[in-house]
């Protein structure tokens, strides 16, 4: 089958510093044509500091198939993206499209807060290349969609966040182009509507779209993807099946991992309060590493180093399973710094998550240092670090004997009592005990 | 980036869709668009544009329908912003200054120079500020940039037609009889769209690289309409400025509408001009535009 994207040797270079204040200012022209009219030489462009987002990618893909990208920030996810919805170019190379494109780079692009839903609902879906009357057509099984009927001649600025993003997603998932492109949107939203959208692009996927799907939800990427491609560095790394990709990024140390450490300080994460070090999962034995056992407490530690005083902090973690639902969150409450501003120095907090207690599966961590009343996140890392919880079957854990699949997002081991009432005619030993309970 | 458009084969495409199992669509022979680097070639491509007139539709309704958002008089500044300027230029030209209108009552004289000059310099104040403005879509969704300095034009359009119905109560008030030179009417009407569409469509993308253009629209703004014969009539400049003065074609634009309303005598040279002026500009604008548009999405 002829592929239906075809990407040729895509090169993207940007002068650096060109998303922030790259638009020069008539004097800075007028001076440069002053320069060359004096005939001193003009600023030699190649010396001007550039970075390849891209290098030299080649992929095809074929009509019908869903593929995911992946890897870190700044692998050149986005700027391919951009290429493929024809909102950039690419320096060299080239990209044939054999269909048309309708890429989801951000949901409600356009959506205007003064307009009510109804409103933005064509507004939004012309820009993102509806015809109006395939609007008109799909209108009702949009605003159903985003359950939002009672609010649809309300300006969209009194909506709920929730109720702006499930109206946003709603008319991007009723777009019908043959190549659909979405970056990160399921990221936002409460979970059972994250769940909504997944189905609704699985089900795009099945009726013969061709998706190409940008996240970190690695659970969602195998899920949705039967092929995935790892970006690094603005070149394709790996291309192959999910689950192969997938993991051998989770284990390569450019995902996640058990350990994450910060050699380089300028980009660790952080602020001029509180910057982290490093953070680790650990076992009791004092052993890091990326498998738990289900039964046995695990350890979420966070090394940092507090650099102006005068702040309380308070370290908290946040955990995710594989479908990316937010299983809890915790703080930090140790009593001895509660309300205490910490001073200046090295810290290791660690959290112990007791045994018997998660489920089966990946736990993806994201790593915060907060100060509350006012509110400020020195910073969240999201995805720092991951770990695998197993699950054994020796008959002692949460399990049993059971060995098919459990659901839950937890699987504690609860306490069961038991009291039994013997039935007289078919067992008249029982004890009087047992009756009394 | 490069767009061979084949609209041809969309409804083809579609039938894929309905099939459950994994499905054979034709694609066809030719890609629908190749994203490459563009080189010197600039390529306007009507056909593109003609093809995203809904959108055109659709962001010139959004501007007119947020444009007036949160005010008491709401679209009632669209008559009050000429018909103000049109009182205080009565009482300084008319009355103070004691400036010649041609025999035309003034207010109906200034209000008729006010109306397509309200429109021209708000059309080119919202589209030279339009694509900075909406740097959301342009580097979110792909769509011809055109549209966004076009729909800032059309939204002045709109103002411009609430605001004409002043005029015929004006002249019927001063008791001015229409003439057939009412016919010229819609093409000056053209005129002044495309030529606020050259002139806006150039700020626009000026402004996405460099910033000064916001500081120095006002000025322009300013300046142009005294050169132009808003507030006073042509026959006031002496006559060896007069070539250089029929250079601006607002000047031939303006009188005009005055002629066509007033059935004054049309300035069939000084329109003669305005037409390959306006063409020009047209042509070099969206040329220029064309050229800068592919960096718009990495520096905006």
């Amino acid at each position: 089958m002829p592929p239906i994207i075809k990407a040729q040797n895509v090169s993207k270079q940007y002068r650096l510093g060109a998303s922030q204040s790259s638009y020069g200012t008539l004097r800075d022209a007028l001076a440069s044509t002053v320069r060359a009219s004096f005939g001193r030489k003009k600023q030699d462009p190649e010396k001007e500091e550039t970075i390849w987002a891209l290098r030299d990618v080649s992929f095809e893909i074929d009509p019908g198939e869903v593929v995911g990208i992946i890897g870190r920030n700044g692998a050149g996810k986005s700027t391919l993206l951009k290429i493929l919805s024809r909102i950039t170019e690419p320096t060299t190379g080239r990209v044939e499209l054999y269909g048309r494109v309708g890429s989801l780079l951000e949901v409600g692009t356009g959506f205007h807060p003064e307009l009510t839903g109804r409103e933005n609902i064509f507004l939004n879906g012309v820009i993102m290349g509806m015809k109006r009357e395939e609007i008109e057509r799909k209108f009702d099984e949009i605003v159903a969609f985003a359950e939002v009927s009672k609010f649809l001649d309300t300006p969209v600025k009194r909506y709920s966040s929730g109720m702006y993003i499930r109206l946003a997603f709603a008319v991007a998932a009723h777009l019908e182009p043959e190549i659909l492109i979405v970056d990160e949107v399921l990221a936002v939203g409460d979970t059972s509507f994250q769940r909504k959208c997944l189905d609704k692009m699985n089900e795009v996927s099945r009726h013969g779209r061709t998706v190409l799907f940008v996240s970190h939800n690695m659970p969602a990427v195998t899920r949705l993807c039967d092929r995935t491609i790892l970006l690094d560095e603005g070149t394709i790394l790996k291309d192959g099946p999910s689950h192969q990709v997938v993991s051998a990024y989770l284990k390569s140390g450019l995902g996640t991992t058990a350990v994450r450490e910060w050699s380089d300080r300028t980009r660790a994460p952080g602020n001029d309060v509180v910057r982290l070090i490093a953070v680790r999962i650990r076992t009791e034995d004092n052993e890091t590493r990326d498998a738990a056992d289900i039964r046995k407490p695990v350890g979420v530690e966070m090394e940092y180093e507090v650099l102006r005083t005068g702040h309380v902090l308070m370290p908290n973690y946040h955990f995710f399973n594989e479908e990316g639902v937010n299983v809890f969150v915790a703080g930090d409450h140790d009593p001895l710094w509660r309300r205490r501003a910490r001073p200046i120095g090295h810290y290791l907090s660690t959290a112990w998550i007791p045994g018997n207690f998660l489920s089966e599966g990946t736990v993806i961590v994201g790593v915060a240092i907060s100060t509350f009343d006012p509110v400020v996140v020195h910073f969240y890392e999201r995805d720092a670090v991951a770990f695998q919880v197993v699950d054994s079957l020796d008959g002692d854990s949460a399990r049993g004997d059971y060995g098919g699949p459990m659901p839950g997002v937890v699987r504690p081991l609860l306490k069961w009592e038991t009291q039994f009432v013997p039935s007289e005619e078919t067992n008249p030993m029982s004890s009087p005990e047992v009756r009394n309970a | 980036m490069q767009v061979s458009g084949r609209s041809a084969t969309e409804p083809s495409m579609n039938t894929a869709v309905s099939s459950k199992n994994i499905p054979s669509p034709h694609l066809p022979d030719k890609p629908l668009f190749v994203v490459e680097a563009r080189g010197s070639g600039v390529d306007l491509n009507l056909k593109e544009l003609w093809a995203h007139r809904e959108l055109l539709y659709f962001m010139v309704w959004r501007d007119v329908k947020i444009r007036y958002k949160q005010t008491l008089l709401g679209a009632a500044w669209a008559v009050l912003q000429p018909l103000l300027t049109m009182l205080i230029f009565t009482l300084i030209f008319s009355k103070v200054a004691k400036i010649d209108s041609d025999g035309i009552p003034y207010p109906v004289f200034a209000y008729a120079g006010l109306l397509p000059w309200t429109f021209f310099s708000g059309a080119i104040t919202s589209s030279g500020d339009s694509l900075v403005g909406n740097a959301h879509l342009i580097t979110k969704v792909y769509f011809p940039r055109l549209i966004i300095p076009i729909a800032g034009a059309g939204a002045a359009l709109v103002s411009f037609g609430v605001a004409f119905p002043l005029l015929v109560v004006l002249m019927f008030y001063y008791q001015i009889g229409l003439t057939w030179n009412i016919l010229l009417l819609p093409l000056l009407v053209l005129l002044t769209t495309l030529l606020a569409i050259a002139v806006g469509t150039w700020l626009s993308a000026v402004n996405v690289k460099y910033r000064d253009v916001k500081f120095a629209t006002p000025f322009l703004v300013q300046v142009w309409m005294y050169a132009s014969p808003v507030a006073y009539p042509a026959s006031v400049i002496p006559q060896r400025f007069k070539f250089l003065y029929s250079l601006n074609p607002l000047t031939g634009i303006i009188e005009g509408y005055r002629a066509a309303l007033f059935g004054q005598p049309i300035n069939w040279r000084s329109l003669g001009m305005v037409i390959p002026i306006t063409l020009a500009l047209l042509a070099y604008a969206s040329h220029e535009f064309r050229k800068m548009e592919k960096t718009f999405a990495d520096i905006i």
